[in-house]
């Protein structure tokens, strides 16, 4: 009661004072739910836009072995976008093999070994590395990366245990191809995989150092033991994250990977991925099924970024709460 | 005997795996440093005036123009100039040397409307995100305990997780299919779905950093709590979420792959906005690709005109972050 006089007395006449706490509510929360809905709709509105190609096609839109958009007398066009996810699956697959133990051990050092005065500007160049634009890296990918890799690996490679090993044959034309997108991509990742692991170490509660180092153990033994495995969760999730951004690349890979829809074994032959088919194609699609298929391949694309950050953000909630709990 | 082998093997193992995270560590800087020293060094080299203050050339024109003589050969004959070595050797069909150089000379023409594009298109499409991102993050802030807080937040972690080219597949079909054009604006809204996370999640982090007790005394003088909000909280964390919103504009400036669905390019000074716009990411991809070496240099220079302002506006964001950090403190 008095709480109320008093608000009165402060709020004296401007009734606006006193009821503007409910528009307010209502304002954030939609606005809020704006962000909601946006995720909604994309979802919706790439769902039913797909719809054509997914009814004529089924899953073949995304596994079927020919992509032929071109109307012929003779063939009609058909959408398979393997090639494609193909080349999204192993150029991601390339690097996160890379990327992923780098990051680990760049984590490990940023939060357990490197001398504070040190890890500020460390940790500020390595998600300086995050900011960089993505056509960025094209750029330096096309004009000084593959020219410097073919030379020095993709050539030498593939003419000596190239004859082997089919996923590293030659011949070796211009050097675009999943190879030195990956490494590419994995430079990209690198950063955000990092900081993350970073952070969740960090999280990890001393008790767990020092009890380990009580019974007797080296410092690497300690991090291996007792800290790595408390966060394997958040790093697991926060591999995932990296994979996610390597999955969806679009700029680096469209300039590196060669944009070729045949099929080839060697990690070296130029192939094309789906968010670079998407890019190159989209704009000029020549019917709209070939409009619809390459929505479908977006879509297929967003889907698993979505599972991939639901997923990820659970590990790291997961981590986060366990350690919270084991704080109090 | 055997303790102080075992004891030797794991001081052994203790020192090559310090070490190798320390290679790890250099793996990423080397990268980095060779990444930002090309940009730097190249995409210095390619700057002049006339970068700046011109627009797309094609390279017999300029060549024309800025020798005062006739165009080497017809710029509308597509065949025109094949077989003229592009290192500037001497041609093999006789003609001179100088028609030549119009394949292997420098850079012509220059960036101005791909930068104009860019601040036109990125300006707009921060100013859609604004009163979303500011409200959503305040929404998260002040209503922090709420359940739909939680999917709000994730939702936001969808946005931000998802490719860009999604954002341009979504507004492509939304915006460019149903009006028959390429434009300005639809880059803008795809440019807002990108930026909507990176606003909404600073303003939701600087606004917790507003010490609770601030909130505690503006309760305790009666004001209501939209009131407290506007007055008080949100004018004590507006120097960090002014940095989210630069934050935002960079990554927007370098975004590339929604633009190439929505915007399209251009090569003249445009500022209608309901029609294709240049733009700076743009201008690099294409220059990339370009079979000009004079064209690739010009993307050397967009990619250190875009380089630069994401080092600057990362720098003064960590600068003024790291100040209010300490205050707080």
């Amino acid at each position: 009661m008095a709480k109320q006089q008093h608000a009165e007395s402060w709020s004296n006449g401007k009734s606006v004072l006193r009821h503007g706490d409910v528009p307010f509510r209502v304002g954030t929360v939609v606005l809020a739910s704006c962000v909601v809905g946006l995720v909604i709709a994309m979802g919706a509105i790439m769902f039913v836009s797909s719809s054509e190609a997914r009814n004529a096609f089924g899953w073949d839109v995304l596994f079927g072995q020919v992509w032929n958009p071109v109307v012929t007398d003779v063939a009609q066009p058909t959408f398979g976008a393997w090639p494609s996810v193909r080349g999204t699956l192993l150029s991601s697959l390339v690097a996160i093999v890379i990327a992923a133990p780098l990051a680990l051990g760049i984590g490990i050092f940023l939060a357990e070994l490197c001398p504070p005065q040190l890890s500020t500007p460390l940790s500020f160049l390595v998600e300086l590395l995050a900011a960089i634009p993505s056509v960025i890296y094209g750029v330096w990918g096309v004009f000084v990366f593959v020219p410097f890799f073919n030379e020095v690996f993709s050539k030498p490679v593939s003419e000596t245990v190239g004859d082997y090993i089919p996923w590293l044959a030659g011949p070796v034309a211009t050097g675009r191809g999943i190879m030195v997108t990956g490494i590419v991509m994995a430079i990209m990742i690198l950063p955000t995989i990092a900081s993350l692991t970073r952070d969740v170490l960090r999280l990890v509660p001393n008790t767990q150092r020092e009890a380990m180092l009580a019974v007797g153990a080296t410092r690497w033994e300690t991090i291996w033991l007792a800290v790595v495995p408390y966060a394997r969760a958040g790093v697991i999730g926060a591999v995932m994250l990296g994979l996610g951004r390597a999955l969806g690349e679009t700029m680096a890979a469209t300039l590196l990977i060669g944009n070729s829809q045949r099929i080839s074994e060697s990690l070296f032959a130029p192939a094309t991925t789906a968010a670079s088919l998407v890019a190159n194609e989209l704009t000029n699609s020549v019917s709209s099924l070939h409009e619809s298929a390459l929505i479908t391949v977006a879509f297929a694309l967003f889907g698993i970024t979505l599972a991939l950050n639901l997923g990820a953000r659970l590990m790291i909630w997961y981590v986060d709460r366990g350690m919270a709990g084991g704080r109090s | 005997m055997n303790t102080t082998n075992n004891y030797r093997w794991r001081k052994f193992v203790d020192q090559i795996m310090r070490g190798s995270t320390i290679v790890a560590t250099g793996c990423a800087v080397i990268p980095l440093i060779a990444i930002i020293g090309y940009v730097l060094t190249l995409g210095a080299s390619a700057l002049s005036v006339q970068f700046f203050t011109d627009v797309y050339q094609p390279p017999n024109m300029a060549k024309a123009a800025t020798d005062g003589t006739t165009p080497a050969f017809d710029p509308n004959d597509p065949f025109a100039g094949i077989g003229i070595p592009t290192d500037g050797s001497a041609p093999a069909d006789g003609s001179t040397p100088a028609e030549a150089s119009v394949y292997a000379g420098g850079p012509v023409g220059g960036v101005l409307h791909g930068i104009i594009g860019t601040l036109i298109i990125t300006g707009m499409g921060l100013l859609f995100a604004l009163p979303i991102g500011v409200f959503a993050g305040i929404y998260l802030s002040e209503f922090r305990n709420e359940r739909y807080s939680t999917i709000v937040r994730f939702c936001c972690d969808v946005l931000s997780g998802s490719p860009s080219i999604v954002a341009g597949v979504v507004i492509y079909v939304l915006v460019v299919i149903r009006n028959k054009e390429f434009s300005a604006v639809a880059g803008s809204l795809a440019l807002m779905i990108l930026m909507i996370p990176i606003v909404t999640r600073t303003t939701e982090e600087m606004l917790k950093l507003v010490p609770e007790s601030m909130r505690e005394a503006a309760r305790g003088l009666g004001a209501p709590t939209w009131y407290s909000t506007f007055t008080v909280i949100i004018p004590a964390a507006l120097p960090g979420i002014v940095t989210g919103v630069m934050l935002a504009f960079a990554r927007g400036a370098g975004e590339t792959a929604p633009l190439i669905l929505t915007v399209l390019g251009s090569n003249v000074i445009s500022t209608d906005l309901f029609a294709p716009m240049a733009s700076l990411p743009l201008l690099a991809y294409r220059y990339t690709e370009s079979p000009y070496p004079g064209e690739n240099t010009l993307a050397w220079g967009s990619a250190f005109v875009l380089m630069m302002l994401v080092l600057i506006m990362n720098i003064l964001v960590r600068v003024a972050t790291r100040s209010r950090a300490g205050a707080n403190r």
